[in-house]
């Protein structure tokens, strides 16, 4: 009984044995492994006879074995059952491998944000929706259907000391359209003081090597800018008269009822009397060419 | 321009930001594209390239008139406009025949290239056998002693690991470890090989791996190579402070947005404690502020209060006061 057991047990051993053995693979030199990237780098020498007489079964014996070694870091790592099936949990990699694009910058402080953190001021988080007290409900603070829209009055008062004939609706349009342009103004001096760009206060932008016209510009810009338009500024001795586009002018719509007869009627005249354009040369070209007479 | 020009949709601010630097990166996608002069060998390498990249590559099937070695700027135009910072740019001519140029991208410039020939090639079409998932993480295999020989070398394991590491991830199942890619440099040659991996019991925990091969099969010669300069490189490879950061320890967030913490006190000294002094501790005042005896007295009796430890500073002062006291009176 006792020397069946222990055949049994030597048997179990063997098996074993065998089992483990059939996962393990001898290197002389252990292999770098960085498991965050599923990669192995094998720095034992290769036998180049082996290579030389059966390539593809040496390619494959090798990678087999680094493959198992591979593996086998792998299973070691630890897990953690995720519905029913084993997951690995993987580090970061170790290689290092270059960005593709370099480590971003701290985002400028624009003016009111320099401000603000001069002064401590610091954002309150105000709420997104706003009682509106008319409609008597929840609205956005901004935006489309906003709370509190003055520009959703049919009716607007008109204050005491303005003037009776002034459009209101159109000041409140005009009002807005300025302060969206303030605001991009404002956008595009924080881009161009971040960038340390010159911005002019006022007028052009300033350049080094100004060309003819940006001068001319300049200069017809600078003239206009007085309070009554430019109207009483002399000109230069040799100034000549900046080319400024002609206004439109339009006829009235009633008026001079002979000076349109003539002009629509010379119109029509002008169609009736059009005459086909003929080029005698060409025309006659093939034929000349046909009978064989030179053409003079 | 940028910046400076708003982006009018919310779908294009949005494209505008993911294409903008960021401190952990995107995984990188590869171009695949061809030169004026292309073989059907290269067209069939650059197709399988792109079943193997997938869904991290862009194949470019049309060809176009460029060469990266003399001129950069094609290639990085194309990688610009398809958000790609590997390439695959496949040539053939009879100066280089089945030219391979593997190059990847640092900030919209050329960081490294390197040119392989093609010396034969199999495509995955040509085994048949059942092949791989697409999208999978392969497992990289580098074999041989040229690879960390010279700096070209290491250069180009380096380019071929981004190239084929596929998504970073951050877990991994552990039976869908499928696909082996195996780069072996021997004889000045580079031999790439994909084999299925079979997973086997083997009567342990750990299985028993088998490999079948399912190509592309590459036999390449390396040819030119231009690497990024030492410190072009080391700007590449700067890692931002905030991703080396290791997360603060035995701190949490409950949903509430409170902090959560266990902190580690020491002993507390009574004895030193700094407690507020209460009024109904203090002193009574005393009347009759001149007279030599009681400040003898209260002297005495600071010193005994405040003989040892810190407090015997405030005693110091006392006296120095008293003292001054004194010479009035005399």
């Amino acid at each position: 009984m006792a020397t069946q057991l222990d055949a049994l047990l030597a048997q179990a051993e063997a098996a074993e044995e065998e089992a483990k053995r059939s996962v393990t693979v001898e290197k002389p030199l252990e292999l770098h492994f960085d498991s965050g990237n599923l990669l192995a780098i094998d720095p034992n020498p290769l036998n180049e006879t082996e290579f030389r007489l059966d390539r593809e079964g040496y390619l494959k014996n090798v990678t087999r074995d680094n493959a198992q070694l591979l593996i086998n870091h792998i299973w070691s790592l630890p897990t953690e059952n995720v519905d029913g099936v084993v997951i690995a949990k993987l580090p970061e990699g170790k290689t290092p491998i270059p960005r593709e694009k370099p480590v971003p910058k701290a985002k400028p402080l624009t003016r009111w944000e320099q401000f603000a953190k001069l002064k401590r001021i610091k954002n309150r988080k105000k709420s997104k929706k706003v009682w509106d007290e008319q409609l008597k409900e929840w609205r956005p603070r901004w935006g489309y259907k906003r709370a509190n829209d003055k520009g959703r009055d049919w009716l607007i008062e008109v204050p005491n000391n303005a003037d009776p004939y002034e459009d209101q609706f159109a000041k409140l349009k005009a009002a807005k359209k300025e302060r969206i342009a303030r605001n991009e103004f404002k956008r595009l001096c924080n881009i161009a003081r971040s960038r340390k760009l010159k911005v002019p206060g006022v007028g052009l932008p300033t350049k080094d090597d100004p060309s003819k016209q940006e001068l001319g510009t300049a200069m017809s810009l600078a003239k206009r800018a007085t309070a009554s338009v430019g109207k009483f500024q002399e000109s230069l001795p040799k100034e000549k008269p900046r080319s400024t586009r002609k206004k439109r002018k339009f006829e009235p719509l009633i008026g001079d009822f002979l000076h349109e007869k003539e002009w629509q009627l010379g119109i029509l005249s002008k169609m009736s009397n059009k005459v086909p354009k003929l080029d005698v040369t060409k025309t006659c070209a093939p034929v000349l060419a046909d009978r064989n007479i030179p053409i003079t | 321009m940028e910046g400076v020009v708003k982006p009018r949709t919310h779908r294009g601010r949005r494209v505008l930001e993911a294409r903008e630097p960021k401190l952990r990166e995107n995984d990188k996608s590869a171009l695949l594209l061809q030169g004026a002069s292309s073989s059907m060998l290269l067209k069939t390498v650059l197709k399988d390239m792109h079943s193997l990249k997938k869904p991290l590559s862009v194949l470019y099937r049309k060809k176009n008139m460029t060469r990266p070695f003399e001129d950069q700027t094609s290639v990085e135009f194309f990688s610009r406009k398809a958000e790609c910072s590997l390439f695959l740019f496949a040539s053939h001519s009879k100066k280089r025949p089945h030219n391979l140029t593997l190059g990847r991208i640092f900030d919209h410039h050329v960081l490294d290239m390197h040119e392989l020939g093609l010396e034969s090639y199999r495509s995955l079409h040509e085994f048949k056998v059942q092949k791989c998932m697409q999208g999978l993480k392969p497992l990289l295999l580098f074999t041989g002693e040229e690879f960390e020989s010279d700096l070209e070398h290491r250069r180009l394991k380096n380019i071929l690991i981004d190239f084929f590491r596929g998504p970073s991830i951050s877990a991994v199942r552990l039976g869908g470890l499928e696909h082996v890619l195996s780069f072996t440099a021997i004889n000045g040659r580079i031999f790439v090989r994909s084999y299925r991996v079979l997973l086997k019991r083997s009567g342990v925990k750990l299985p028993r791996v088998e490999l079948e091969e399912m190509g592309p099969f590459l036999d390449l010669v390396p040819r030119r190579v231009r690497i990024a300069s030492q410190d072009l490189f080391k700007r590449a490879m700067r890692r931002p402070p905030a991703v080396l950061r290791k997360p603060r320890k035995n701190v949490s967030h409950d949903p509430f947005g409170s902090k959560l913490g266990r902190i580690h006190m020491q002993q507390q000294h009574l004895d030193t404690l700094a407690l507020h002094h209460g009024r109904a501790l203090r002193k009574p005042r005393k009347e009759g502020k001149g007279a030599n005896s009681e400040n003898e007295e209260s002297e005495s009796k600071m010193g005994k209060v405040n003989g040892r430890g810190k407090g015997s500073n405030v005693g110091r002062k006392q006296d120095v006061k008293s003292r001054s006291k004194k010479r009035r009176v005399h």
